[in-house]
């Protein structure tokens, strides 16, 4: 019997069930067994009750997206199967508890396997064991079902218990053991059906397994604290909102590295909090998703008024208004480029995987200092809340850019306080624009901040002559920032150069591309890959000469009006041709990329509408 | 929470004093003559003359209204925020740095109008700044509107009609929002306002000063002569300001640990703040030593006994950041 590289596999069940907890716990029995994975996870916004579901990929190679179909669908009660049971693959597997599923009344293909598991005889028997009521035990049916999926993959029981033993650590470490008599018996169960063993999608075993202990199989949202957590932010306010409060619930509980997480009494404060932390010398973020990121538009131009480095995360969720709040979009792009009346410089940037995560969490410090002007750092919930096994961040070797911040002031004399009295010309005209910045504490560095239009010292003018030159004092920073931002961490392009199409994208669409790319190498297709990581200052110059070197152009993102188009026909006047959209809150899946590309290079479509996903 | 702690106040100062007008920034105020701004603005470098201290290590944030230009001129760090939100500044930069003196300012439209969630939210923190608002019952620099502290019926002379809102009582809201230091003065008693703003400095933990301000531009209802008028009590006239001392009240709470004491004291500030008279009262009305927001984060983060936020380390000498990850990662390593 041949076996499979890669396989798709999903759980669902209604809110609050552990339908994540199982998810984690497949994703990393996977993952100890030596393969890629890639999870997508999707819910309502809602507490207990409705309908979410988690899709796991798990492959021999490195994985970034999901597929559409599934090789397996574990389930625990009944929605999950009505829902999702006609996206099981021809001679997949559907487990299931024959007490509430009825499987001749799903719609999916004949040739589905099945594989009835009866939860309430393991945990009633696994209760009788233990000594203990049913009841009590009914959770282990999260790994009953992970257990199962794994024995039908063929993946072994010691691979269970280890990853038993990672899910449940340090306080819960006492929870192994149970779990894992219930995934025995559910390994028994599994073997106990005949046809199992014919299953047609078992793994075969990963060749090149990664060292144990290499990789991190972790979500966005953490891989964006911990590129802060090493850029020194000790201070993060917030306002609770889907998605952005899962970072900061992650940053709470390390405390050991002295990191306050305030949660204030609105965005307003959150943000205004964080410019006045930052005046103070701090490196501070605050973190939020779209309808808090509009409350924080005036803040925002305050901190690029008074030069402040102050760092501001929105995940990305689907708007407008409360919109689709656990749903992804790539919908607050032009807003966050533009966010604020009047003009000020801002530095925008939105990382595509878990280590651009790491990498603009660490980054925006070093620039928001560098350049003294707010940095918003654009997350889509698909990446935020997306699980990926990577390898261990490159943490090592960092450099910390405090930019022209001032401690030390040489005039003043401690003998004679007069000496540090002096106001000092924070908004001093230079010719990067970037001015000497004292921190208050600092003797002679007394100087003013105001919204209001300023002289150098801070102190309110409606000069025009003075107007002038700050204003273009303060927009010459970000032409510095623009010539100085290393070119990776502006934009990349991965695939053949001079490809016959050129797909252009941001965000979390990078990895479902990335994957399809070498899905056409594999067809023979020659397409490559633009993935635009600065959204402002844009890099003009760059972008147009791909972009005018292109044969034919696709612009893929997740958001109605083509917002990324938008911009680079602003920046750039170039007009791409070809556009695939998709705005149902879901990301991009592989197959809908190859969809896309088709639809483009076979009928030639102008725009194309993606659907796919529940 | 009531605890044993600190009660002290440890501020930064200097072993000479600078004189009031060392203290003046180079930026003349542009407020109309006869603003009541004036006196506030000399009562606080009289206070951080008085207190001798570090002017560098003031950060002085003021809101937007006419009050608001007060951060220009006091030779320290002088930051002129948002409206309304001014006291988010402050919380900010006191959290990330408590080595620094903060002092907010600003208006009675500022701080219990727009930035009214801000000003109530401050008092369950208790974060160790002063905050001094500029009360002239008007919004000053949109040209006389009525503020949140404007009683009903009344109609300033910038009102097209007479004002149909109630007023609401700031004491009373902030002893009631847990502020933990709450006093009243006027913007001419120079001498009751610079001791009360030293003693709000003083007090550790967040205090507001409601300071009564003329504003002769468009409050014609208490222009500086209302303050200096005599009130008959019906036996004999009396001075419009009275001193809260002079009332045999005393709103300072001895020990915070007595529960049922300390919301006996808190509900009888709260009444005297709301006790009818003609006279306008001045004075300390609460105050209470409690656990500041530093005190609670160092219990829950114990490396914030060592550093202040902003100064946890986090790289070495050449600026390679050095943040061992180890912890953060262990619970994602496969
Ligand atoms: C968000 C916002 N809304 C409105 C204004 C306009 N504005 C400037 S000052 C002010 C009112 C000031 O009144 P108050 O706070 O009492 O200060 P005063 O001028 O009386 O000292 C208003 C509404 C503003 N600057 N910002
Ligand atoms: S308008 Fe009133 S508050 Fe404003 S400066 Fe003039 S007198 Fe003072
Ligand atoms: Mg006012």
């Amino acid at each position: 019997m041949s076996r499979i590289t890669e396989t798709s596999w999903m759980i669902g069940g209604p809110q609050g069930s552990g339908v994540d907890s199982s998810a984690t716990l497949f994703a990393r029995a996977m993952a100890v067994a030596g393969f890629w994975v890639y999870g997508k996870r999707e819910y309502h916004s809602n507490i207990k009750g409705k309908h979410s579901y988690f899709q796991i990929r798990a492959s021999h190679d490195v994985v970034r997206s999901h597929i559409d179909p599934i090789h397996m669908l574990a389930t625990f009660e009944d929605s999950t199967a009505v829902i999702h049971a006609h996206e099981i693959l021809p001679e997949g597997a559907l487990i299931y508890d024959p007490g509430l599923t009825k499987p001749e009344v799903l719609e999916m293909d004949a040739s589905v396997k099945l594989f009835p598991l009866d939860y309430e005889g393991i945990i009633r028997e696994l209760a009788e064991e233990e000594g203990k009521p049913a009841a009590k035990l009914a959770i282990v049916k999260n790994t009953i079902s992970v257990a199962a999926s794994l024995a039908l993959y063929g993946v072994g029981v010691d691979v269970l218990e280890e990853a038993l033993k990672g899910l449940f650590h340090g306080k819960k470490s006492k929870l192994v053991g149970i779990n894992l008599k219930a995934g025995i018996k559910a390994y028994e169960a599994i073997k106990a059906i005949a046809h199992a063993q014919d299953f047609k999608y078992q793994m075969q075993e990963q060749p090149n397994k990664p060292e144990a202990e290499s990789r991190l199989l972790m979500n966005g949202a953490a891989a964006c604290g911990i590129g802060k957590l090493k850029a020194g932010m000790r201070f993060q306010t917030y306002y609770s909102i889907t998605p952005a409060v899962d970072e900061c619930i992650y940053l709470e509980q390390h405390s050991e590295y002295g990191i306050v997480v305030y949660q204030a009494e609105d965005e307003i404060a959150s943000i205004n909090m964080a410019n006045g932390a930052a005046v103070t010398g701090a490196r501070v973020a605050t973190a939020t998703s779209g309808p808090g990121f509009c409350l924080k538009a005036e803040g925002i131009g305050w901190a690029g008024m008074n030069e402040v480095p102050t760092v501001i995360f929105n995940y990305m969720r689907g708007g407008p208004s409360t919109g689709l709040p656990t749903r992804s979009e790539q919908g607050d792009l032009l807003f966050a480029v533009n966010i604020g009346h009047g003009d000020f410089p801002k530095i925008v940037l939105s990382p595509g995987d878990m280590e651009e995560c790491f990498e603009d969490g660490f980054n925006c410090f070093n620039f928001a200092e560098r350049y003294q002007t707010p940095v918003i750092v654009l997350v889509d919930k698909a990446l935020a809340n997306s699980t990926q096994s990577i390898k261990k961040f490159a943490d090592q070797g960092l450099r910390v850019d405090r930019g022209k911040r001032v401690t030390k002031v040489d005039s003043y004399d401690p003998a004679d306080p007069s000496t540090g009295l002096p106001k000092f010309p924070r908004f001093q005209i230079t010719e990067d624009g970037i001015s000497p910045r004292p921190i208050p504490g600092t003797p002679g560095g007394i100087h003013f901040l105001t919204g209001d239009e300023h002289t150098e010292y801070g102190f309110i003018t409606e000069e025009p002559a003075v107007r002038m030159q700050m204003m273009e004092k303060r927009a010459r920073k970000l032409l510095v920032a623009a010539n100085e931002i290393p070119e990776h961490l502006q934009f990349k392009v991965y695939g053949p150069e001079n490809a016959d199409l050129t797909i252009i994208g941001w965000g979390s669409t990078k990895g479902a591309v990335l994957d399809a790319l070498e899905r056409f190498a594999e067809q023979g297709k020659s397409v490559n890959y633009l993935h635009i990581r600065l959204m402002s200052p844009f890099p003009v110059d760059a972008i147009t000469r791909i972009l005018n070197n292109a044969k034919q152009r696709l612009i893929i993102e997740s958001n109605f009006t083509n917002q990324l188009a938008k911009l680079i026909r602003q920046e750039t006047g170039i007009d791409i041709e070809h556009k695939a959209v998709k705005y149902t809150g879901r990301p991009f899946s592989q197959c809908e990329i190859l969809e896309a590309v088709k639809e483009v290079q076979e009928k030639q479509s102008r725009k194309v509408v993606l659907i796919n996903g529940h | 929470m009531a605890t044993k702690q600190q009660t002290e106040q440890t501020l930064p100062t200097l072993d000479v004093k600078l004189k009031p007008f060392q203290l003046r920034s180079d930026k003349n105020p542009d407020w109309c003559p006869g603003c009541g701004d004036f006196g506030i603005v000399n009562a606080i470098q009289q206070a951080v003359s008085e207190l001798q201290l570090q002017p560098w290590k003031v950060e002085f944030f003021a809101g937007i209204g006419c009050s608001g230009k007060s951060a220009q001129y006091l030779q320290a760090y002088g930051i002129h925020t948002l409206h309304g939100r001014v006291l988010p500044y402050a919380l900010g930069a006191k959290i990330a740095n408590p080595n620094n003196v903060v002092i907010a300012t600003g208006g009675d439209g500022d701080g219990y109008g727009i930035g009214a969630g801000h000003f109530l939210h401050a008092g369950r923190r208790n974060v160790d700044i002063t905050y001094i608002v500029f009360n002239n019952e008007v919004y000053g620099l949109t040209k006389g509107q009525a503020s949140p502290t404007l009683e009903v019926g009344m109609q300033p002379k910038s009102l097209a009609l007479p004002h149909i809102s109630q007023a609401i009582n700031p004491l009373a809201l902030a002893i009631a929002s847990g502020y933990t230091f709450v006093a009243r003065s006027y913007a001419f008693d120079a001498k009751h306002l610079k001791q009360t703003i030293m003693d709000a400095i003083n007090h550790r933990g967040v205090s507001l000063v409601d300071v009564h301000q003329p504003c002769p531009t468009y409050n014609d209802l208490h222009p500086k002569e209302y303050y200096t008028e005599t009130v008959n009590s019906g036996q004999s006239e009396l001075p419009r300001l009275q001193y809260l001392e002079e009332t045999g009240y005393n709103g300072f709470v001895e020990d915070a640990s007595d529960l049922e004491a300390y919301q006996a004291k808190k509900i009888a500030a709260i009444a005297e703040a709301y006790r009818l008279t003609d006279r306008v009262v001045l004075g300390t009305y609460w105050k209470v030593d409690l656990p500041t927001y530093a005190d609670r984060l160092e219990t829950n983060i114990p490396l914030l006994r060592e550093y202040a936020p902003m100064d946890v380390p986090f790289h070495d000498d050449n600026m390679i950041a050095n943040t061992d990850l180890s912890s953060a990662c262990e619970e994602f390593v496969v």
